[in-house]
């Protein structure tokens, strides 16, 4: 699961919330021969518009290519380019750990650790819950994959700009590359 | 006003100025067929949908105007893909209409079902499928707004029969609503100006300049104003296949077509430039061959509508999103007022005569046939084109007689060559020129054809005869698929797997006649002039004439496969000659 993340691009694609708008996005990464690393998309704060959060590993010119392609795509409004540096990414990961009763101390301890969730509790595993950086989410799937996963859910990332910051106040999103 | 989907479809369509539909109604879309009795817009029934993609496509290729084909769902619209991705390659205008199954039957694997929107979303520009009567107009609109604009494709609308049966109140949207509607939807024609300053520095200061020209020369309607840049500066063009005809043959300073089976001056002058003005060019494979030993010292102005082919192929040194009309006129301007300040532009006179000694030793060239040989095809070619009214419409199918047309055709004006440059749809020749013919009545249209892609869509000579469309075609039958015939020959050790037809089945005249159309067999030379002038005389039915060619007969020069554009091979009367293309 866990990946070389150093050539990591984050694409925000906002996108009209329309039928299909998903299958053109996701048909154009096939066509074209790139791969989605992760992709999570949900309606905005205006329930016009859908944001689709993609996560490509790729060089710097196959990722002008997509970006360009994706932008001839007539649903899609904006794409921002996130620098990782400067955006806040966030992931959600759910995972069915196996915990016989001696082992169920350290997985707690170790979900507890990471300000992590139970969720249930069964005889001989545990159902956790970890929100955050999602370095931080390979670091706990790294050290709770000893204990033996079941069962694992990563959402793929969702990601803003980081907030430009004027005289200590937040003002504004930082641009991303905008096309 | 309260009238059905169907009526709003079809008076959307008149809204559009539409003239004519190429179509062939069924069950899902026989609603919209019944106002289109009402209806001024002239209607062609094809004998195949995919006849009525292609003579949408050839309608367009000659007026500019988007081409109109509608048909039902399922089958219809599958046969409708090949002539969609057609028109996506080579950027056509066109609207699609299919029909669908009912809004409630969709996802039930419903009698003639298909997942259209799904099948044709990376052939098309746009898709959609339409969901309410109320919303028909406004899909209109917006296809052929998107169709048209921008870099030109086709747009599907795919209709539900319940949409069509049901009713809705009339309106027609505004311009405004329309952009309005479409946030994403904002194609940039203005060229940035510091580029366009650059770019007309860069034209004054290279000395072996060639201007690279494409397809997007003819959509953008800049014929005019790629002349007088050319004129202006003196570099010479070279037309891609897509640009046939949007600089004159005629011209001093034309140079034709470069590329895998292009003439060696123009493959040469790409080569040896120092800067490349690419003008709605897409350094597509069979211009560059292999790209990282093309046109290794130049430099690269491109001028494009689509901002994804900034770079696809090859860096630019200058990008220029835009128009092509709009900033060749723009580096026009530019140019001429460096000039008028004084400014002289780089001795381009070396250049220009090395490119004058290439076209001299390396014209297109074949071996005449002896009496009593076999016909050369070429020589067809000739004869047709020395022969043909003014203002012909050449339309080509696929294969060495679409490279032999367009290196031996003469074109002198835009928009009288068509044919399938991105795509290679073998079959495309005869409804293309069907759909030319009834773009523009008053032009004679010939279709140069082979007898294998005769084959794959000759039953529209039916829809030819019937509706009195009366194309002329040339067979140039060698009773191969011949372009494979010469890869075996030549890249297989002559082990020629599939790739003979039959010298006597089927008999073309009598397929021509059986069509409602006047058939001619041609087998020696003295035999082409009169059936060329009898199927020139001919104005009430189409004419087919079938020539007998050598099947022999190569197309040269040949850049192979994956090769360098510098490892052309040249006809075997000039190959001693090669070290001279330097």
């Amino acid at each position: 699961m866990s990946t070389d993340r150093s050539h990591h691009h984050i694409l925000s694609v906002l996108v009209q919330n329309r039928a299909g708008v998903l299958a053109r996005v996701a048909t154009l990464f096939a066509r074209r021969a790139y791969n989605i690393f992760s992709l999570a998309v949900a309606p905005t704060e205006d329930e016009n518009f859908s944001r689709i959060t993609i996560v490509v590993d790729i060089e710097m010119t196959s990722l002008e290519q997509i970006t360009k392609q994706l932008f001839k795509l007539i649903d899609v409004i904006k794409i921002t380019e996130l620098d990782p540096r400067t955006s806040v990414e966030r992931e959600l990961l759910l995972a069915t750990v196996r915990a016989e009763p001696d082992q169920r101390r350290q997985v707690v301890e170790l979900t507890q650790i990471f300000e992590g969730k139970i969720l249930a509790v069964g005889n001989n595993a545990l159902t956790v819950s970890l929100e955050g950086n999602p370095n931080k989410l390979d670091d706990f799937e790294d050290l709770i994959r000893a204990h033996g996963i079941v069962e694992l859910q990563r959402t793929g990332r969702v990601a803003l700009p980081k907030l430009e910051r004027e005289g200590g106040r937040a003002v504004r999103p930082l641009r991303g590359k905008v096309s | 006003m309260k009238i059905t989907g169907a009526q709003a479809l079809i008076k959307s369509l008149e809204m559009e100025n539409v003239e004519v539909i190429f179509g062939l109604p069924g069950g899902c879309i026989l609603p919209a067929y019944d106002p289109l009795l009402d209806s001024t817009i002239r209607h062609i029934l094809v004998r195949h949908e995919q006849g009525a993609g292609h003579m949408a496509e050839g309608y367009a290729h000659v007026t500019g105007r988007p081409g109109v084909a509608m048909v039902t769902s399922g089958p219809a619209a599958t046969n409708m893909v090949t002539p969609l991705c057609d028109a996506y390659l080579d950027s056509i205008p066109m609207v699609v209409i299919t029909g669908q199954v009912a809004t409630f039957a969709i996802g039930t694997d419903a009698f003639q079902e298909c997942d259209t929107l799904g099948i044709t979303r990376s052939v098309t520009k746009h898709n959609e499928l339409i969901m309410t009567a109320d919303d028909v107009p406004m899909a209109v609109r917006q296809a052929f707004h998107i169709a048209t604009t921008g870099r030109p494709g086709p747009v599907l609308l795919d209709v539900p029969k319940d949409v069509l049966t049901s009713s809705m109140e009339w309106y027609w949207p505004t311009d405004q609503e329309v952009r309005d509607s479409l946030p994403g939807y904002r194609p940039n024609v203005k060229g940035h100006p510091r580029m366009i300053r650059e770019a007309a520095k860069l034209i004054m200061t290279s000395e072996r300049p060639v201007l690279y020209v494409g397809g997007g020369i003819l959509k953008a309607r800049a014929a005019a104003a790629l002349k007088e840049l050319a004129e202006l500066t003196n570099i010479h063009v070279v037309t891609t296949l897509m640009a046939r005809g949007a600089f004159p043959d005629s011209h001093p300073l034309c140079l034709g077509m470069p590329g895998m089976h292009g003439n060696a001056t123009a493959t040469t002058a790409l080569q040896r430039s120092d800067l490349l003005i690419t003008l709605g060019a897409r350094f597509d494979d069979r211009i560059t061959g292999k790209v990282s030993t093309f046109a290794p010292e130049a430099k690269v102005i491109h001028v494009d509508i689509d901002p994804a082919e900034q770079g696809k192929v090859r860096k630019p040194d200058i990008p220029i999103v835009g128009d092509c009309k709009q900033v060749i006129e723009e580096i026009t301007k530019e140019i001429r007022a460096l000039m008028a300040a004084g400014e002289l532009q780089a001795d381009i006179s070396a250049w220009k005569s090395r490119i004058s000694g290439w076209r001299e030793q390396f014209p297109y060239t074949y071996e005449p046939s002896l009496p009593g040989d076999a016909l050369k095809p070429q020589f067809c070619l000739e004869m047709l084109r020395d022969n043909a009214p003014e203002d012909t419409i050449l339309v080509s199918g696929v294969g060495q007689h679409q490279m032999w047309s367009s290196q031996y055709w003469r074109f002198e004006k835009p928009y009288t060559w068509v044919n399938s440059g991105g795509l290679g749809t073998m079959g495309f020749s005869v409804p293309a020129a069907i759909g030319a013919k009834v773009g523009h009545p008053e032009a004679t249209v010939w279709a140069i054809d082979g007898d294998g892609c005769f084959q794959m869509t000759a039953q529209e000579l039916v829809t030819a005869a019937l509706e009195r469309i009366p194309v002329k075609i040339a067979i140039l039958n060698n009773s191969y698929l011949g372009m494979v015939r010469q890869w075996q020959e030549m890249f297989y050790e002559e082990r020629y797997s599939e790739v003979y037809l039959s010298p006597e089945v089927p008999d073309f005249v009598k397929w021509a006649e059986a069509m409602g159309c006047i058939g001619i067999r041609v087998d020696s030379p003295e035999e082409v002039l009169p059936a060329i002038e009898k199927a020139n005389s001919i104005d009430d039915r189409p004419v087919i004439i079938d020539f007998r060619v050598d099947a022999r007969e190569k197309v040269f020069p040949m850049v192979p496969a994956g090769a360098a554009n510098d490892d052309l091979l040249l006809p075997d009367s000039q190959m001693a000659n090669k070290k001279f293309l330097q």
